[in-house]
């Protein structure tokens, strides 16, 4: 069989608070194909983020990371410094949500895009000027020779983030992770950017990772999408049927509480309660507490854990998998 | 429909003056925050403002309240001027209008017990005994859902949307009339700004206030609002009933911004991207604000600005093509 492009198996991110061990992500497994776009959902605290942070190396010492992660099969979880630089920029490129912050304020935009290709692509400076400005114009940035050699605070939000695309599009990455890429743009611009990240990777064919709250902008770019609650994967599915066949409640529970632009105006479902701290998880179920169809025998004993409903659909409820058919046209949401 | 309305805006105007360059001695340049703007509010109604940043709609719930001076225009409210002058007719006019901000913790005193918080502005006008003050937190509390037991805790000891509630507790302990809410629930989680939404509603029905409701978020708006206006660098473009502006919006910004709303409803539909930035409100365009982005833009938009005329039942459009659809003039090209 084929290796995918990213096989991640069981992992888990502990925090070393001083006084005790924080555990903020329990065991999560994905693979990602060449190519493919996946989008990971979930509210704050769900783990979405920190999971590829810790894949790539980036928590810093507090943090313990333990599991497998493997890039076109080789393993890069526990590589050195020097050699998980080479991975992060060249072949898995990062971008989020705050594209200010994530330029240098001091120095022109060119200079920081030449950097980056001169370290990933070992090129000259003046090869490396002429293809920043190509990079530029790659994400209609308009005037691009001009905009190299002004700063980060002379451009908007919208603009730094497309300069924060064509920086990681320098290093030519195999997959680029987009951490919430246009929370902080208004909504106009965001549609620029979605536009942007659409036509890249139609044009280079990279993989994708899209991390959002917004279930809107994940249905926009993913073609599957992992919904995460608390730590861990509930729901796993292409697309098309987390939407219009969600099967595990608290994705149920997402969708019903999402106001919409259009249709019925009616109520909003929400879903009561909050989601609970990393410390403070119940002993089965995370969701269990918040959840309209708990069953106290089942959901309160045991942690469920992800298993197939359909080719490609899977769901962490215990619910699901003991509930006769007949049950299961039940737990369509009214 | 007849009632009077409860606050009425009628072109009120702020410019700041700034430094067109960094320099002490550079010129100075007017900035258009608001730019004659006009609206009623009901009792009991909500109006939505909504725009992008920098389009004035911050800026005009400051104003609203009397918390910075208009450079012209007026706001009556209960029949009375607003002046933002903190002198004792303010204050009392004060009472009876009240806001929510997004950041529920920049809002809240770290250092005080949520409950002695939400009793201040009872407090302050010396209202009520010190039980009767209690009781009235206790059933703000029951009413907005918070628990009796968070009474005594600390901003930090709560969740967000907790915080939200304590924040709305303490801006309704007065009875005010009119609620400004900027962004109240942009900070908040998904499931828990279901909880808000509803929450709002409640309150609404229960108490008759009225809502200023400025957001980003067109999909909450339509969820909370009775009416909706659209701003644009510092003016309303276009207003109306919500239903009808997000199923046929008339102004190509509105057109734009609403198709620009993902959903994982409307996948894969077809999407307006307008070009370019919105302009300085230091340098707005010449003739009507939005033509350098428009794609409808003809010689009349470039030279002449469009005013607010109505357009339908209950509809008001700022632009010279006004109906005319993006899309299908798309299509027809």
């Amino acid at each position: 069989m084929r290796e995918p492009l990213v096989r991640i198996n069981g992992l888990t991110i502990d925090f070393d608070t001083g006084q005790s061990n924080v555990r903020a992500l329990h065991g999560f497994d994905l693979q990602i194909e060449k190519g493919e776009a996946v989008g990971i959902v979930g509210e704050s605290g769900s783990g979405k983020s920190i999971t590829w942070l810790g894949a790539l190396g980036l928590l810093g010492p507090r943090a313990r990371v333990a599991g497998s992660v493997r890039l076109d099969g080789r393993e890069i979880l526990g590589l050195g410094e020097r050699e998980m630089a080479a991975i992060r920029g060249k072949r898995v490129a990062m971008i989020f949500q705050d594209p200010t912050s994530s330029l240098n304020p001091v120095h022109r935009i060119g200079q920081q895009l030449v950097e980056s290709l001169v370290l990933h692509r070992g090129m000259s400076a003046r090869s490396a000027s002429a293809e920043a400005r190509r990079l530029l114009e790659r994400v209609q940035i308009a005037a691009a020779a001009q905009r190299l050699s002004e700063y980060p605070h002379e451009l908007s939000g919208g603009m730094n983030q497309r300069v924060m695309i064509a920086m990681a599009l320098a290093g030519e990455p195999d997959l680029l992770i987009a951490d919430e890429p246009t929370t902080a743009l208004d909504v106009t611009i965001q549609a620029q950017i979605l536009e942007v990240l659409k036509e890249m990777r139609r044009e280079t064919g990279m993989g994708l990772v899209i991390i959002s709250h917004d279930l809107g902008i994940v249905a926009e770019l993913a073609d599957r999408v992992v919904v995460m609650y608390a730590g861990r994967p509930v729901e796993t599915a292409p697309v098309s049927r987390i939407f219009d066949a969600p099967c595990h409640p608290y994705t149920r529970g997402l969708l019903a509480a999402l106001p919409e632009i259009d249709g019925a105006l009616e109520r909003l479902v929400a879903i009561p309660g909050q989601v609970p701290e990393p410390h403070k998880l119940p002993p089965g179920c995370p969701f269990a507490p918040r959840c309209a169809q708990v069953n106290a025998k089942v959901c309160d004993e045991t942690v469920p854990p992800m298993r197939a409903i359909a080719q490609d659909h899977a769901a962490a409820c215990a619910l699901i998998h003991t509930a006769k058919p007949e049950a299961l046209r039940s737990l369509e949401l009214a | 429909m007849t009632s009077a309305p409860l606050i009425s805006v009628s072109e009120l105007r702020r410019t700041y003056k700034v430094k067109t360059t960094g320099g002490w001695f550079s010129p100075t340049a007017e900035l258009k925050a608001v730019d004659g703007v006009s609206f009623d509010i009901r009792p009991g109604e909500t109006l939505g403002l909504v725009g992008e940043s920098g389009c004035g709609k911050s800026t005009t719930a400051k104003l609203v309240l009397g918390l910075i001076p208009a450079t012209s225009g007026k706001v009556v409210f209960e029949g009375k001027p607003v002046a933002a002058d903190s002198k004792r007719a303010w204050r009392e006019q004060r009472r009876r209008m009240q806001m929510v901000y997004q950041d529920p913790l920049g809002a809240l005193d770290r250092r005080l017990p949520v409950g002695t918080q939400a009793m201040e502005p009872l407090d302050i006008f010396g209202e009520g005994t010190k039980v009767e003050r209690r009781d009235r937190m206790l059933a703000l509390f029951d009413a907005v859902g918070l628990p009796r037991t968070s009474v005594d805790r600390y901003p930090h000891e709560l969740s967000g949307g907790q915080r939200q509630r304590v924040v709305l507790a303490r801006a309704l302990m007065l009875r005010p009339s009119l609620l400004v809410c900027d962004e109240p629930i942009s900070a908040l989680d998904v499931s828990i700004q279901a909880q808000v939404i509803n929450l709002l509603k409640d309150l609404q029905e229960q108490l008759g206030v009225a809502y200023l409701f400025i957001s980003h978020d067109l999909k909450v708006v339509r969820h909370v609002s009775h009416r909706v206006a659209v701003m644009y660098l510092g003016r309303i473009v276009e207003s109306g009933r919500p239903e009808e502006i997000m199923r046929a919006p008339a102004h190509p910004y509105s057109q734009a911004l609403i198709s620009a709303v993902p959903s994982p409803r409307a996948r894969g539909k077809e999407r307006i991207v307008l070009e370019g930035d919105p302009p300085s409100p230091v340098d707005i365009p010449k003739g009507c604000a939005f033509h350098p982005r428009c794609p409808l833009a003809t010689d009349r938009c470039r030279s002449e600005a469009p005013e607010l005329h109505p357009f339908g039942e209950q509809r008001h459009v700022a632009c010279h093509r006004a109906g005319v659809s993006i899309t299908s003039a798309r299509g027809a090209a």
